[in-house]
Order: C-alpha cells, then structure tokens, then sequence
C-alpha cells in the first residue's frame, strides 16, 4: 500500500511539474574533453491564455515573472566565453556565439514589441548581471527565417522576434550565480555541485544558457507546458587543466565528486560518449559501467555509457563517485563535421575594407541549403552591390535575399540569405564596406581595441547518416532533444563564425580642445589687426637716419662738434 | 585733420564695443543657456510650510431617553470643534473636527435589546472619514455594565451617557460632557496626535516621549501605490521532507479578503514560491531541558540575510516587496523553537523584521510517526500558518491594533480581518503621509534645480511638477474637506508624480559641468577681444576726464 500511494504521488509531481538533470561527457580526439549539463525544468501551465501564474514551485519566480510580464512566447538567452572550434571539436550540443546572445519571441498580444524588448532586457540584465541592458535597436534585428520557434505553436510573422548578440560580453562568475540560482537545487545537491567557477572560468571554452519555450507533454499535445533548459557547456584543455596528461576524472576537472542526485529530479544521470571506443582500446573508463545507451545526436547514432545517480549502487561502496576517462593511444580520427565556417575582414586601410564569410560542405555527395544571417553594425556601411557568392569558382546565386539596409545610429545592416551549398565545397560570401567616422562621444572608452561585429549565423538542415529519431515526444537524452526534427533524413545544425574585430579611424581625442584652441587663435590675430586698424590713427614720421650716420654724430657729439 | 582723425579711431573703438555688448553678449548666453522650464515656485514654498488641517464629519444621533424634545430642538445643527497641534517648529497641523448634530430619534432601532448592532443595515452606512455616534442614555440594556463606549465594524459607536447626567440637566451641561468622550472616540477610530506625528516621521525630529509611535511608524512600510506579497515556502531539506501546500487557496480564503478591503490603500500582488537548501543564518541551540533546538530572540537579526540572496528580487516590478516565509526546519534540527527575550517561548513560533515580512518556523516532527521512512509527505496546515501571516501583514501594513482606552469595547472584526473604521485610521495616517512625503520631495527637487543652475528643466519635468503640486493642493483641500477618500486618491497622484519628476534621468544630463572647463574653453577667444576694447574704453574715459578738467 505504502508503495502505491509513493507512486501516485510521483505521478502526480510528475503532472504538475518535473526536473531532470544530465550531464554528457565527450572526450575529444585532441585530447581535451568536452563536458554539458542540461537542466530542465518542466511546468504545467497555461501563460498563454492570459490568467495570471503566480504560484511558483520548481520553475523559478524570476523567470516567470518576467514571462507572464512581458508575454514571452519563447526566450532563449546565451552567455559565452572563447570560440568553439568546430573543426577540433565537432559539433556541439547546443551552439552558441561568443558573448551573449538573446532572442525572443513574444506572443502576438504584444502592441509594442519594441518598448517590451528594451524593457525585458533591461529587466534580464539585471536578472543575470549582464551588459545586456546596452542591447537597443543599433544592434537588435528582426531575422525573417532564421530563427523559428522551437516550441510548439507556429507563428512565423517575425515582426513579434527580436535578435541581438553582445559579441564584447565577457562571461564571469557573476553571471555563472544568477544562473545557479535558477536551478531548484541550486548548488546544493546534484550535478550542479560540480559547478564551480573557479574550475569553470579555467577552461577553453564556457558557455551558459537558458532555453524558456512552451513544450508538448504528450503525442496529442493536448497539454502543454513550459520547459526551463539550463544548459552549459565547458571544454577542458588538455595542457592548462589537464597538465598535459590524457587521463581526466571528475576531481581533475571540476575539484569535486559526486555524492548524490537532486532530490528534486525525476532523472539525474551521466552520460560518456564511447562511441570512439567499443573495446575500450581508445580510453579506459572507471568504474565501469554495464549500462548502455544509444542516442541519435547530430546526425550519428552514437553510444554511450549511463549512470544513474538515482541509483544508490553508482555510487559504489565509498558513497562518492569519481568518474575517471585515461588514454591509451593517441591515435584516431574524428569525423569530420559535415558544415563548418569562417569569417574574416580583408582589406587595408581606414576607409574601405571586405568581410569574407566561409562556409564548408564536406559531405561528400550531397548538396543541402543553408540559411546565412549577417547583422552588421551601422557604422561598416555595406556596399551591397557588391555581394558575390561564389562556390567551386562559379557564381552561386542565392535563392533569397532578405536585405534591410542600416540608418545611422537607428538599426543595423540584416542580410539573410538561402544559399545552396555544391557537395565537397567551399562557398565564399563577399560584401565590400566603408568604415563610418563616428561622432566623439560614440567611441568606446578604447576605441584603438576595435569594434566588435557579432558572428554570422548559419542555419542548416544538414543530411543525416543515419534516420534521426522524429517523435518528438518519446523519452530521450536531452541533449539530443532540444531542435525539434520533423524529418528522418536531415537534422538541424547552427553554426557560429568568429565575431569580427574591426578597426575604425580613430581621432585624437584631445581634438576638440585643440580645435577651438587654434581657431580662436587665429580669430583672435585677426581680430586684433582689424581692430588696430580701425582704431589706430596713422601719421607720417620723419624717416630715421641711417645706422653709419647715427655713430658718425655720436662721435662729433663726444668731440664737440656740431652732427650731421 | 589730426583730430578728426583721432576721433575717428576713438569712434571706432566705441561702436566695436557696442556692437560686441549688443549683439555678442546676448547671442553667446542665448546659446549656451540651459533650457529650464518655469515651475511653481512659490506655490512650492507655500506648500513647504505644510498646514495641513485635518476634519472629520461625526454625526451624534441621541436616542430616546437622552435628551428632551423641548432641548433636541434647540441642538446646534452643527458645531466645529477644532484643536491645533504643532508638530515640530514650523509644522502646524489643525485638528478640526466637525461635529454635526443630527437629531433624529431612532426609537425603534434602539428598543431592541441586543448588544451587537446589526451592522449591515443601511442605517449605518457612512462615507468614509466620517463617523456616527449614537448617544444611548445611561440606563440602557443595550451596553454590558462596565462597558461605556463600544465600536462597531462599521464606522458607528455607542457611547452611554454618564451617570451624572441624567434627564433634566441643560443642553449645554450635556453638550460640554458629551464634547471630551466624543473626541477620544474620535482618535480611537480615525486619527490621533501619535498617528499623525508617526505618519510624519520623515520630516520630524526624534523626541523622547513618542517613542513608541515612532517604532510602530518604522515597522509598518513607507506609503507606496502598490505592494507585492510573497509567499516563500523554505524547504532546507528536500531529501527527508516533501511539503505540499495549498497557498492558492490559503490565499483565496485568508489574504484575499483582506487585501480587497484595503484596494482603496493600494495596489496587491501575490506570489508564492518553494526554495530548497535554504539555510537560516544561524546555528540554532540545542535545549536539552526541552529536547528542542532553540533560536534566541538575539540571534533573529542574523537569520534573514543569507535567506535573502535566494529569495530573488522582484523582477516585474518596483513596489516594495513584503516576505512572509515559511520555514520547514531540517530533520536534524526539529524541532526548532523561537525563544523571546525574556527565554519564554513564542507560542505563535513566528517573528517579523520591520519593513522586511515575516518569518514562521513550521515543525514537521509530529507527523514522522514511529518509524519514519524519508521522504516524509506533509500537508502543511495552512489555517494556522495563515493566521499568523495575516496578522503580521496588518502590523507590516500599518493596520495599527493600539489597546482601546478602559472602558471601550471593539466588535472582533469580521470575516475581512479590518473593520472599516481601521480602513479610515490607515487611510488618514497614508492620506498624510503621502502629502508629507510628496511636498518633501518636490521642495527638496525645487530646492536643488534652484541650488544647480546647469540643470536642464525639460517641459514634461515642469508638468510633472506642476501636476504633483496642482495634486498636492487638491489632497490638502480634501483633508480639509473632510473627503477622505478623494484626499487619499490626490495624495497618491501626487506622490506618483513627485518621484517621476524627482527621477527623471534627463536631470542628470548637464549636471557635471565644471567652471574651469568652461574658462579653458573661452579664454583663447575672449581675452585676445576683450583686452582691446577694455583698454581702448578706459584711454577714452580718461581723455575724456583731461579733457573736462581743462
């Protein structure tokens, strides 16, 4: 009976609201290793129909405050330290560009979407201690298709989206405690123990989100509810963290080991990518684990090994567990992501330059489409005439444009564009800019550092190897359910170039003062001449003697005679 | 030839001069001037002084066996008493309390024999501000014996008459008897000289004899359009206690009557939340006498803060945030009681902060059972829990409880938890406080943009400005008036509008802009020009001397 009625009360916890937390270690061929927590926070509630939620249990007061404010539909929000680098690394669970990113869907009851969005960041910049209240309409766009929802609901009028990165935003401890905070455990119990920022902050790569949208609770989707994702993800360096040795354990990489789950979750296990290793010849892997599980991630089926931490056996007989991933080869070879960019600027000088985007397909057979979105600043004033796409040294035209020219000091440049990729290439995308002169109090305190210029996105359906899983509903890893997948032969990929540093002709700032200085000056002189002249009365003097003649009378004068 | 060449330059010199006093003095201040928009001044000074009178309407009804026909004819239809007060030098408040004599004899209604008035007839309604005494002779049933003054819920009392005064005394003996207890019912249920100096405590000195009033002012919040309420449910240990609360319905059952009682005050919001491993600041004690872990009323203060980081601001809003938390202790640590000063134990086991909320230590041991198996399910009972919650949001909201004077006797409060006379009492003591604070600010606003003259006064500053004072009056006349619940709409409206002003970041914008950056930058231009003309002007002054001298 006792065990009956546990049950019921889990069913019910599990209707009204549900936790999980994951963590998926992959080790990289390099040698470093990549770790991402996921935390998911599920409710079951309705924002949308307008009644006022106020009752907060798992899901954090904060966040849906501000939800119901502002009347969020979705809010996806990033905060990121260093470059992933897709080619070392492969792809990412959940990409994210360097600094912080924000976009937001807002339901269509939203009158002035413009004035909540300046509202709602200022409201997130204090939330998670970030500069994003310096997100305004000079670097905020409206992307057309690249940014759909990815909760259930398909508005598509993006007048109701907003978009904006922070490509100078540094990452920090201060935004890693807001952002535990929101977790139900907070730093106490479960995998979040192991969240330590002085371990975190020393790595290659950080990277933190929180992911709010409304989710499907079954099949029918005839419940829904709102999902909180907290995710974040952290390289470790092989020769800063791991003193150059390949073996890795959890103390080695976060100075703390496991002693128990949440509570509070339905689901706390770890996930270690072995795919690479079925006879473990690559890496040994302690303790051992017999628990299996295979994941359809980014177009691979891959494996991995599980433990369960609400288990009390994973913990084994020292009630700590310490997961421990030694090398034993070096060799090996990763597979190479299918989609992959670049970007950088050409050019010389102050006045003009190039922006060359990149964009790698190394499928070997197959083409596919990929959406490209550029926002650039105002002050790089693009010269759109002369975008060239070119692939395989033809001319590749796009098969949509969606161009928004800038004003100055009101909005950027959004360039976005389908552009389909030839197999095994390399498609470049040209765009020739002039540099703006800015006025004197819109430089940056260090304005010979440079201007940032966020990263280009690039969004793609990319063809899978192997069929991806479509039910979108049925129990999987979450860091393999979190782009919805509507087809079984193609998985969605984003990917993030670098954000460009660029230089702008810089004055001396000491200018001004010089400025009026020197004329005033020079009005002065002038002045003072005219003045003379007006004033002055002019007469004709007797012209002086000469210089001979004045000593020759000096002399008579001493000799008494009369001069000259 | 020389001399008319000799005055041309002089001439010349004088025109230059004049063209640079003319034209060049007024076109450099006329652009580099700061654009300060006219405001009310002296409507502000006015206002500075704050006499604030304050009149209540106090209708007497005598009943049958109180007065003679032949002397209810000749009673005063209306009568002003008033009472002046200064509060602190310069601040003068004036007490005028309007008696208005109404003498309509309810016979009928006072026959029955009943203690409690029935209060829902029409008979007694009222606006609010004003009150109904009913004048019972001395001899009646109606008041137990020892009872000489009873106060309704509503906005009515009974006072009984004493027993020197009986039938056949002159109007004016009765008027002169009746006039001292009408006045102290007067301060028990709308507004008294403590009240009012704790409404003003911003703007008034400490002194030693009302220090009581004035730790009750600090307790209760500073007046503000809205509140929000929150509820935090503290679990610090999940893993042993799995709590479930009912807070949606215990807030529609206890808090939500209230709070719409008070809606004319302000604006509510509530919220509720469960926090995890949330720790107190402070070890508790273990009392082996009790067997109980124990918190000294001393260590309280330390409890809050570490509590606090977790509790998260409000993120929607900017009206003051009142907590109540409800504290589950740890299985290791219940059960936990609060231990007052004097060691005794606090048998509501709750305690507020001012200005802050409220704290309540729930203990859970009693529901373990003999065997407890860990996670233990507990239904938290909410009656209890919000009995006490209920009654420090009246403390924190200013719903002031003062013990009633001998011989009085207050109706329990019914349903809503505050009778409507309480509502007055809150409504006067917020009615000034809002006029005190708004004058406060918008003098102490006149003041600086007069002290700062690089202030920009932008036009929407001005209307704000002007609109808080426009405001500030209409409340002033109101009290005046006796409208309370107008007075209280203009106060609030003025104090909206003073802190929109007073905050306004355009103020801000030229407010460094130091003198000796301005000489830097006029000092090239100026002195090469000024410098000719000044020495030109004084060679023709003193020629013109020489010349009147010969």
């Amino acid at each position: 009976m006792h065990v009956a009625s546990w049950f019921q009360k889990c069913i019910e916890i599990l209707i009204f609201y549900d936790f999980q937390e994951e963590l998926v270690v992959r080790p990289l061929h390099s040698g470093d290793i990549y770790a991402s927590f996921q935390f998911r926070t599920l409710w079951e509630t309705d924002f949308m129909r307008g009644n006022k939620v106020s009752h907060y249990r798992l899901f954090p007061k904060s966040l849906g405050q501000v939800i119901s404010k502002f009347s969020v539909r979705e809010l996806h929000i990033s905060f990121t330290q260093g470059y992933w680098r897709t080619m070392q690394w492969g792809q990412p669970y959940l990409p994210s560009p360097p600094g912080a990113e924000l976009w937001v869907w807002f339901q269509d009851s939203v009158t002035d979407v413009d004035a909540t969005w300046k509202e709602l960041t200022n409201v997130l910049s204090g939330i998670f201690c970030a500069s994003l209240n310096f997100i305004d309409s000079t670097n905020t766009v409206q992307p057309s298709a690249s940014f759909k929802p990815l909760g259930i609901g398909n508005v598509t009028d993006h007048r109701f989206l907003r978009y904006a990165t922070l490509p100078r935003e540094i990452v920090c401890t201060e935004n890693l405690t807001p952002w535990k905070k929101l977790l139900p455990c907070g730093s106490k119990a479960g995998l979040a123990v192991l969240l330590k920022s002085e371990k975190l902050f020393h790595s290659s790569f950080h990277s933190q989100a929180v992911h709010i949208r409304p989710v499907c609770q079954d099949w029918q989707c005839k419940t829904t509810s709102w999902e909180l994702r907290q995710t974040l993800n952290v390289v470790f360096d092989l020769h800063n963290s791991g003193q150059g040795k390949r073996e890795w354990s959890l103390f080695k990489m976060f100075s703390r080991t496991l002693t128990e789950a949440c509570p509070l979750a339905s689901s706390s296990k770890i996930y270690i990518d072995i795919t690479d290793n079925p006879e473990g010849e690559q890496f040994e892997l302690s303790p051992a684990t017999s628990l299996l599980s295979q994941a359809m991630v980014l177009g691979d089926r891959r494996t991995f090994s599980v433990y369960d931490l609400t288990q009390q056996d994973t913990f084994g007989s020292v009630r700590s567990l310490n997961l421990l991933i030694r090398w034993k080869s070096t060799e090996g070879d990763m597979l190479r992501p299918l989609l992959h960019a670049e970007r950088y600027v050409a050019g010389y000088g102050l006045q003009t330059g190039e922006i060359h985007t990149l964009m790698y397909n190394h499928h070997p057979y197959r083409s596919f489409p990929v959406l490209l979105l550029d926002s650039v600043p105002w002050y790089l004033r693009l010269y759109i005439h002369t975008l060239t796409v070119t692939s395989k040294g033809k001319d590749n035209k796009p098969s949509y444009i969606h161009y928004q020219p800038s004003k100055d000091r009101v909005r950027p440049h959004l360039l976005e564009m389908l552009v389909q990729l030839p197999p095994n290439s390399v498609t470049e995308v040209t765009v020739q800019f002039e540099r703006a002169l800015l006025k004197w109090t819109e430089y940056t305190p260090d304005p010979n550092h440079g201007f940032y210029v966020g990263s280009s996105v690039i969004s793609s359906l990319v063809p899978s190897t192997v069929a991806m899983d479509t039910n979108s509903t049925r129990e999987r890893p979450l860091f393999s359910s979190f782009f919805p997948c509507k087809e079984e032969s193609s998985y969605f990929v984003r990917v993030y170039t670098e954000p460009l540093l660029v230089n702008l002709p810089t004055p001396d700032f000491s200018m001004p003062y010089n400025v009026i200085c020197l004329t005033c000056t020079v009005v002065a002189v002038g002045y003072g001449s005219l003045y003379n002249l007006l004033t002055r009365s002019f007469q004709i003097e007797e012209p002086s003697p000469g210089l001979a003649k004045r000593i020759a009378n000096v002399i008579r004068k001493m000799r008494g005679v009369p001069p000259l | 030839m020389f001399l008319s060449e000799r005055r041309r330059g002089q001439l010349a010199a004088l025109s230059i001069a004049a063209v640079v006093i003319i034209v060049g003095v007024p076109l450099w201040w006329r652009t580099t001037e700061t654009y300060r928009a006219w405001l009310p001044v002296s409507q502000i000074k006015e206002l500075a002084k704050l006499q604030l009178q304050l009149s209540a309407d106090v209708e007497v009804v005598f009943a049958r066996g109180t007065v003679t026909p032949e002397q209810q004819k000749k009673v005063p239809l209306t009568q002003t008493q008033e009472e002046e007060r200064a509060i602190d030098g310069d601040l003068i408040i004036l007490f005028l309390i309007l008696l208005i004599r109404n003498t309509k004899l309810e016979s009928k209604f006072f026959s029955c024999h009943v203690l409690f008035l029935p209060e829902d007839t029409a008979l007694s309604e009222s606006p609010c501000g004003s009150l109904v005494v009913y004048v019972i002779p001395e001899s009646s049933s109606l008041l137990p014996e020892d009872v000489n003054v009873y106060i309704g819920q509503r906005r009515t009392a009974l006072l009984r008459i004493g027993p020197q005064m009986r039938v056949g005394k002159t109007l004016e003996q009765l008027l002169a008897h009746l006039e001292p207890r009408i006045k102290q019912v007067l301060q028990v249920m709308s507004f008294s000289h403590n009240d009012i100096t704790a409404a003003l405590s911003d703007r008034v000195r400490f002194s030693p004899d009302n220090k009581e009033s004035i730790a009750d002012s600090m307790r209760a919040f500073k007046s503000s359009p809205g509140y929000e309420i929150t509820f935090s449910l503290l679990n610090p240990d999940p893993k042993s206690h799995r709590l479930h609360w009912d807070i949606e319905g215990a807030v529609q059952t206890y808090i939500q009557p209230l709070l719409t009682k008070l809606s004319p005050v302000a604006n509510f919001s509530i919220d509720s939340q469960t926090l995890y491993y949330t720790m107190l600041g402070v070890n508790p004690r273990f009392d082996t006498s009790r067997s109980a872990y124990t918190l000294n009323a001393d260590s309280l203060a330390h409890v809050i803060n570490p509590v606090e980081a977790r509790l998260g601001s409000n993120a929607a809003s900017s009206n003051p945030v009142l907590n109540f938390l409800l504290y589950v202790p740890d299985a290791q640590h219940s059960p936990l009681y609060i231990q007052g000063r004097k060691k005794q134990e606090v048998p509501s086991n709750a305690f507020h902060s001012p200005r802050w909320g409220g704290i309540m230590v729930y203990n859970v041991n009693g529901f373990y059972g003999s065997e407890p198996e860990f996670p233990v399910d507990i239904n938290i009972d909410m009656a209890k829990v919000m009995g006490v919650f209920l009654a420090q949001l009246r403390l924190l909201l200013g719903v002031q409880s003062s013990t009633p004077p001998p011989g009085f006797l207050v109706a329990r409060c019914g349903s809503t938890g505050l009778a409507d006379w309480e509502l007055d009492r809150l409504m006067w003591s917020r009615s000034v406080e809002n006029v005190a604070t708004a004058t406060t600010t918008i003098t102490s606003l006149a003041q600086l943009l007069d002290q700062i003259g690089n202030i920009v006064i932008n036009d929407n500053i001005a209307q704000q400005v002007s609109s808080a004072v426009t405001s500030l009056q209409l409340a002033v006349a109101e009290l005046e008036a006796g409208n309370l619940g107008f007075a209280l709409q203009y106060s609030k409206e003025a104090i909206l509008a003073s802190e929109k002003a007073f905050f306004d970041p355009s103020l801000l914008h030229l407010l460094y802009f130091p003198d000796d950056q301005k000489f830097a930058i006029y000092i090239p231009l100026f002195l090469p020009m000024c410098v000719p003309i000044l020495l030109s002007l004084l060679k023709i002054v003193s020629e013109a001397r020489q010349r009147l001298e010969c």
